[in-house]
């Protein structure tokens, strides 16, 4: 509209001024040069200053009161942990069946008097569904005709019923495990497990239902969690799967369990449920040696960039630092740490910082450059796993369901196979956890107050949605308003066909992006072939899209459009930025990555024929397009970024095929982004760069 | 006599009068007398399979059938006597005040905690009539015309929440309380029910439940209930139950049903695994107090032992039919008498009660039971398990499933033939912000999808009405007794509420009450032998009664869209903005003169310079005291916004 606007007021001149805001937008549209290039570098300079506006984290939900209480795990509960590990140890090495365990930990949670079931389920392979990206999948399972024994996955589930409480909510914890390798950090997980559930079973300040997941990953943890939750929140009904192997794997077994097992036999496959969940944990004991002390890890991405309300990371981080004197990691990007040119910024963000502060002592732009480095390489992991939308753990599948969750990945200090060390590391990840409990069971309402949308640049330390929009928004802001300058230039300039010469840009980049939407939709066709190798179906994605390309630009012949490259380009500024405006708002990380690559290269493309004065300028033209081209062309992106952090090993193009099937199996958004507002905008970049003729008359 | 008294006119006051002072007189002897109104307290005591206890306590008050003892009673609680028959005398005008409540059956339960059908048992008496679903659960019938009802229904619920410090006048609202038509017998349209599955329950509302009893808690077996040591416990659940004929009076009896965990050293794990020995208790050790002496207006004061029939067999098996001594468990101090169960199935073993009187007022009688050896049985199971679940997930739709799961552990199918039929009830109410959507009934028997018609014998639906009702769903369903499982599934939307009508915590969710399950053609009855001693004990009647075997399921707890509460401040800031917008441009409407204003601007034409030399004119125009012009006042104030703004 203002666009429009503007356009009035050029060609009625001088007769009237118009509104004050009007005449603001045509400022800015006027110097729309200047804009875009004070706009793009201010967006990408307070992108990378992040790290130094984030700020420390506290807890919001004064009700969860963590480490208020003094914890009641105690050696009683380490023994219990280092019995179980010992047997699952000897009892694993003994059979190697994949159900042992599922048996003894049934054994153990009877034990402890409560209530306990199977659940068994049979894995099956992601499918590419088109239209699945934003819908958690409840597609009924459809079993398979004759399943063998082996493909069946048995988990063990116990249920803690708060004696006073009215089974309206849970708090799920999880405890993934491989039947077939169970290594000893498996046990140990599988011991902290039971030991805190069997400190669970009596302790008398529960509200909330407590069920532990001992789930058998060996076709993935995800997976086996997902089909636990799916049941859960699906029309599982009693014995539904399960019967109809039942007796033909499990009879042989049957015969020499325990008494006690015999009593609620006849049940023990009867899928249980205990109310609406209020969060869960997945713990994970790993061993590999931490330097100084024992550490804990938290993982926290969901799919498409969903992260757990940052109040359940702060209290987890608050007790494991502030109570058990644990290390609190979070994932970081290793290049960013040794990278120079960080550390050159950070020095520089240093002095800066200091300066401001003597300036005015209130400013809290406080950074050292250690800080620096630390926090844009967390920030970067934070965005990168974000940004991809592929969950970072079983939690992910937690996410799915509206339930915040989290996983917390022990690891100790020296080898866990001495005495000593091992109940030290048991006695704090124990109290650990049950702090965390407590805090989550004294939640009378779910996880709310605190923030949902967040990045984090340490442990302690987020930058909220309030701060990383404003660099984005200034990066996108010049989009509009360089459409408008084309756009207005252009009319201005070539009166004689009226205002609608536009819709012929709108055409050709209307089919474009039909185009790149047939093209996203190809790997379903694609996959009923049988093809054999990712190399095979990679090139073959590639020439068919290559091909539709072409036919597209027939027609396109064909049609003879007549629009000149600055329609085109303005017509397809404004799709980038309607694309990433949305973007944002699914995937927030996506879009500030694309808009990085995008942003720059929408507002610089030129026909390569044009003339510019100077040869300077238009070789440092020429460069620049051909530069961005190639770096905002995905699998090259994809290649640099592989070369840049080093992983090594030869590139084949079976690779970007491995690649989007990961992206489409998780069902992430950024597959969508990629296909369907990059990919257009690349190639209509590029049919820019190589327009034909630059009048007015040309064809495309 | 009562229902009488509407139609008289003043004329017929005085032969009321006349007739009321002869009825006293006729019968007042009775009203002194012990028959007339009575008091018994009695305490049953049952060990549970999973290592606790169950105390039942079962007061009952009984008062004389004639409403005319008025006022005046010896040992019946008032309160309860003006709640059935609250009769004012004669206003001013010469009407009869109608009478408050006409209630001829009343029930009201607070619980706290889940029963465990599995592991408590779910066919026995105590589970059929003391088994409640969380919080807050009332049902009373009346004996008023039909049009009457829900305003009696709403004085009774004030009434009884300022009787019992508890909020059950939120079932006063119409949304909150329903007809059923079917389920609780056959009376229809005068009964109502209403739940609150969030109200808690403390020893606010046990307080005044004491208070209605003759000894309170100061003497008799009340003075067992030691606040800490019962509220400890897994179930505790405090009843009111209220009948009143023309024939018996009113018989108000109250029971207070608690599960106890004797207090046992914990053990790990494999010791647990290892010898499951049940924990010894006796009732000083589980309540902290000492029982001495009876309540001295109380006719009768019993505690009784039961032993279930699976520990009964076990004994048999070894050889000690109804010994209170033996190689298994040892019962101290012995018992006055023992009643044993007649069952219809001679070749089972019956359930045996040990009777003990307290009346000893210097030695406390402290009842328990030391097991010797370890022993593990099960507890009588209802013939299906119903359970309740939400499936979905989201904020917009879901659906709500009941399923019933066969305990495959009654032996009553079995011996029954093919044709056998069983019938189930299934009574569910839903808040009206629950939509469900009846048509999508769907009902799946060994999870093989049924036509409706096939299974449902009587189906009655009343939908919600937005603000209004709440959806009622009451379904009988025929099914062979040898099905494995049922599970019907009903589909819901969430509805949209104003943000006034968001309840506290809103950000938790929204409770479905419980549905009840009831099994029609079982009965929890119980008859035993010495029939003599059993009929001074309202509790052993009470346990021949004919109970149909029920089960309620879980609450279920629907997250719904919550607004953010603070939105109120954001809506006030907003629309403050709009207003400051709106007046600021009416008065720069008002103020101007439009044929001056392009007078001026072509002046201004004339000299036209570049838009930033002109803002540089205008800055230095303005610092040399000129009134600035508009745009330049709002460039200021954007600058300085944006400069507060990096500051903070």
């Amino acid at each position: 509209m203002a666009v429009k606007e503007e356009g009035d007021t050029s060609q009625q001149g001088k007769k009237s001024r118009s509104r004050l805001i009007l005449r603001l937008g045509a400022l800015l549209v006027a110097h729309s040069g200047l804009v875009s290039v004070v706009c793009c570098a201010a967006g990408i300079i307070a992108f990378i200053l992040l790290p130094v506006l984030a700020n420390n984290t506290y807890i919001s939900e004064n009700a969860l009161m963590p480490g208020s209480a003094d914890p009641a795990f105690s050696s009683q509960e380490v023994l219990d942990a280092n019995r179980l590990t010992m047997d699952i140890l000897n009892r694993g090495a003994a059979k190697a069946s994949g159900i042992e365990i599922a048996k003894l930990l049934r054994e153990y949670i009877v034990a402890v008097g409560a209530e306990s079931y199977y659940h068994k389920f049979v894995p099956r392979a992601n499918k590419f569904h088109p239209l699945h990206f934003f819908s958690s999948t409840t597609d009924n399972l459809d079993l398979p005709a004759n399943p063998s024994c082996g493909s069946f996955i048995l988990n063990a589930v116990g249920i803690i019923r708060a004696p006073r409480g009215d089974g309206k909510e849970t708090i799920v914890l999880v405890t993934p495990y491989n039947s077939q390798n169970t290594t000893y950090s498996d046990a140990v997980s599988l011991g902290i497990g039971f030991s805190i559930f069997s400190l669970l079973s009596h302790v008398t300040w529960l509200a909330k239902d407590i069920v532990w997941l001992a789930a058998d990953s060996r076709y993935g943890e995800y997976t086996t969690v997902d089909s636990w939750l799916k049941d859960y929140h699906g029309p599982a009904f009693p014995g539904e799967t399960s019967r109809i192997v039942d007796d033909a794997c499990f009879e042989e077994n049957n015969s020499d369990s325990l008494d006690h097992i015999k009593v609620e036999g006849h049940n023990s496959y009867v899928y249980k449920r205990a109310g609406t969940m209020a969060a869960a944990l997945v713990l994970k004991v790993v061993d590999k040696k931490e330097e100084e002390r024992d550490s804990l890890s938290i993982y926290a991405e969901a799919s498409n960039g969903q992260m757990p309300n940052l109040d359940l990371i702060n209290i987890a981080h608050y007790l494991a630092v502030h109570r058990q004197g644990l290390r609190v990691k979070i994932g970081s990007i290793i290049y960013f740490l040794k990278a120079s040119w960080v550390k050159l910024l950070g020095e520089m963000l240093q002095h800066i910082t200091t300066l401001a502060k003597r300036l005015n002592p209130k400013w809290k732009f406080d950074i050292t450059s250690a800080d620096y480095v630390e926090g844009t390489a967390t920030l970067a992991s934070s965005i990168y796993y974000q940004a991809l939308g592929v969950p970072t753990g079983s939690h992910g599948a937690f996410r799915n369901y509206q339930v915040d969750a989290v996983t917390l990945e022990f690891s100790p200090r020296s080898s866990l196979n001495n005495e000593n060390v091992r109940s030290a590391f048991l006695l704090k990840t124990g109290r650990l956890i049950e702090g965390v409990i407590r805090s989550v069971n004294n939640l009378l309402e779910k996880f709310h107050q605190s923030f949902f949308l967040y990045f984090l640049t340490a442990p302690h330390k987020y930058v909220s949605v309030g701060i990383y929009m404003i660099p984005f928004g200034i990066l996108i802001a010049p989009l509009p308003i360089v459409a408008a300058a084309l756009f207005s230039s252009n009319n201005g300039s070539s009166n004689k066909d009226g205002s609608w010469k536009w819709l012929q840009a709108a055409k050709v980049v209307f089919l474009i992006h039909l185009w790149a939407m047939i093209t996203s939709l190809l790997p379903y066709v694609l996959l009923q072939l049988p093809l054999g190798t990712p190399s095979s179906f990679a090139s073959a994605w590639a020439a068919v899209a290559i091909c539709f390309l072409l036919i597209t630009y027939l027609i396109l012949w064909s049609s003879s459009i007549d629009c000149g490259w600055e329609l085109l380009k303005s017509v397809m500024i404004v799709a980038a930025a309607i694309g990433l405006s949305l973007m944002s708002v699914i995937n927030f990380s996506t879009a500030q990555i694309g808009a990085m690559l995008i942003v720059p290269m929408c507002l610089l493309v030129k026909p390569a024929r044009k003339q510019t004065q100077g040869v300077f300028a238009k070789a440092l033209m020429l460069t620049s397009n051909l530069a961005l081209l190639v770096v905002a062309f995905p699998p090259a992106a994809l290649l640099i970024a592989k070369t840049l952090f080093g992983a090594s090993g030869n590139i084949d193009i079976g690779d970007f095929w491995e690649w989007a099937q990961i992206l489409w199996s998780w069902n992430s958004a950024t597959y969508m982004y990629l296909l369907w507002i990059h990919l257009p905008c690349w190639v209509l970049c590029l049919n820019i760069f190589l327009y034909p003729c630059i009048g007015s008359s040309s064809k495309a | 006599m009562a229902a009488l008294c509407r139609r008289f006119t003043g004329f017929h006051f005085l032969l009321v009068l006349v007739s009321l002072s002869i009825s006293s007189l006729v019968f007042g002897d009775w009203i002194g007398d012990d028959e007339g109104e009575q008091f018994t307290e009695e305490l049953l005591l049952k060990p549970l399979p999973d290592r606790k206890v169950l105390a039942h306590f079962h007061f009952q008050s009984t008062a004389h059938p004639s409403p005319d003892s008025g006022h005046h009673h010896h040992l019946f609680p008032k309160a309860i006597a003006q709640l059935i028959w609250n009769r004012a005398p004669c206003d001013a005008v010469g009407h009869f005040m109608v009478q408050k409540f006409q209630i001829r059956d009343l029930e009201l339960s607070f619980t706290q905690g889940r029963w465990n059908y599995e592991n408590w048992g779910g066919s026995d008496p105590i589970s059929s009539t003391n088994a409640k679903p969380p919080g807050v659960e009332l049902w009373a019938t009346f004996n008023v015309p039909v049009v009457e009802i829900d305003t009696t229904w709403k004085n009774l619920t004030h009434a009884l929440s300022g009787l019992f410090c508890s909020s059950i006048n939120f079932l006063e609202s119409s949304t909150s309380y329903t007809t059923p038509s079917f389920v609780f017998g056959l009376n229809v349209s005068n009964i109502r029910y209403g739940a609150l599955p969030r109200e808690a329950v403390c020893t606010e509302n046990l307080t005044p439940w004491l208070k209605l009893l003759p000894c309170r808690d100061k003497a008799g077996l009340a003075t067992l209930l030691d606040r800490p040591s019962i509220y400890k416990g897994y179930y505790h659940s405090q009843k009111l139950r209220l009948t009143s004929t023309k024939l018996s009076g009113i018989i108000l009896e109250q029971t207070l049903t608690i599960v106890l965990q004797p207090n046992i050293q914990r053990n790990s794990a494999h010791s647990l695994l290892d010898g499951a020995i049940q924990p010894s208790w006796s009732i000083s050790s589980m309540f902290k107090r000492n029982l001495t002496g009876s309540c001295v207006l109380a006719r009768t004061s019993r505690i009784l032992v039961e032993l279930e029939k699976n520990i009964v067999s076990k004994l048999e098996e070894l050889g000690h039919g109804g010994s209170w001594s033996n190689s298994l468990l040892d019962l101290s101090p012995n018992p006055f008498r023992v009643i044993k169960e007649v069952n219809p199935f001679p070749e089972e073993s019956n359930s045996i009660l040990f009777e003990y009187v307290n009346s000893k007022e210097y030695e406390p009688l402290d009842v328990g039971i030391k097991w010797k050896l370890p022993f593990v049985w099960s507890s009588p199971h209802a013939p299906f398990h119903a359970s309740r679940f939400l499936m979905g997930s989201g904020t917009e739709r879901g659906s709500i499933a009941i399923s019933l799961q066969s305990t495959k552990s009654d032996e009553y199918f079995r011996s029954k033939s093919n044709e056998c039929r069983m019938q189930a009830v299934v009574f569910q109410v839903v808040p009206w912000y629950v939509k469900v959507y009846y048509h999508t009934l769907q009902i799946f028997i060994d999870q093989k999808l049924q036509n409706l018609s096939d299974v449902i014998e009587k189906i009655r639906v009343t939908p919600s009405e937005d603000k209004k009702l709440p959806g009622t769903l009451e379904l009988v369903l025929g099914y062979p007794c040898t099905v494995q499982s049922v599970a019907l599934t009903l589909d819901f939307d969430k509805g949209f509420l104003h943000i006034h009508e968001y309840p506290p915590d809103a950000n938790q969710g929204f409770d479905i009450p419980s549905a009840l399950v009831t099994f029609p053609n079982l009965h929890s009855s119980r008859i035993y032998i010495g029939d003599d001693s059993s009929v001074h004990s309202p509790l052993l009647l009470k346990f021949q009664e004919k109970n149909v075997v029920l089960s309620y399921t879980e609450v279920l707890l629907v997250p719904f869209t919550t607004p953010d509460f603070s939105m109120p401040y954001n809506v006030i800031t907003f629309t403050c903005t709009v207003l400051a917008l709106y007046f600021g441009s009416l008065l720069n409407v008002l103020r101007r003169r439009i044929g001056e204003e392009e007078r001026l601007m072509r002046s201004k034409d004339a000299n036209k310079r570049g838009l930033i030399p002109s803002i540089v004119s205008k800055i230095t125009s303005k610092l040399r005291g000129m009134p600035g012009s508009k745009p330049l006042l709002i460039f200021a104030v954007v600058l300085s916004v944006l400069f507060h703004y990096i500051v903070n």
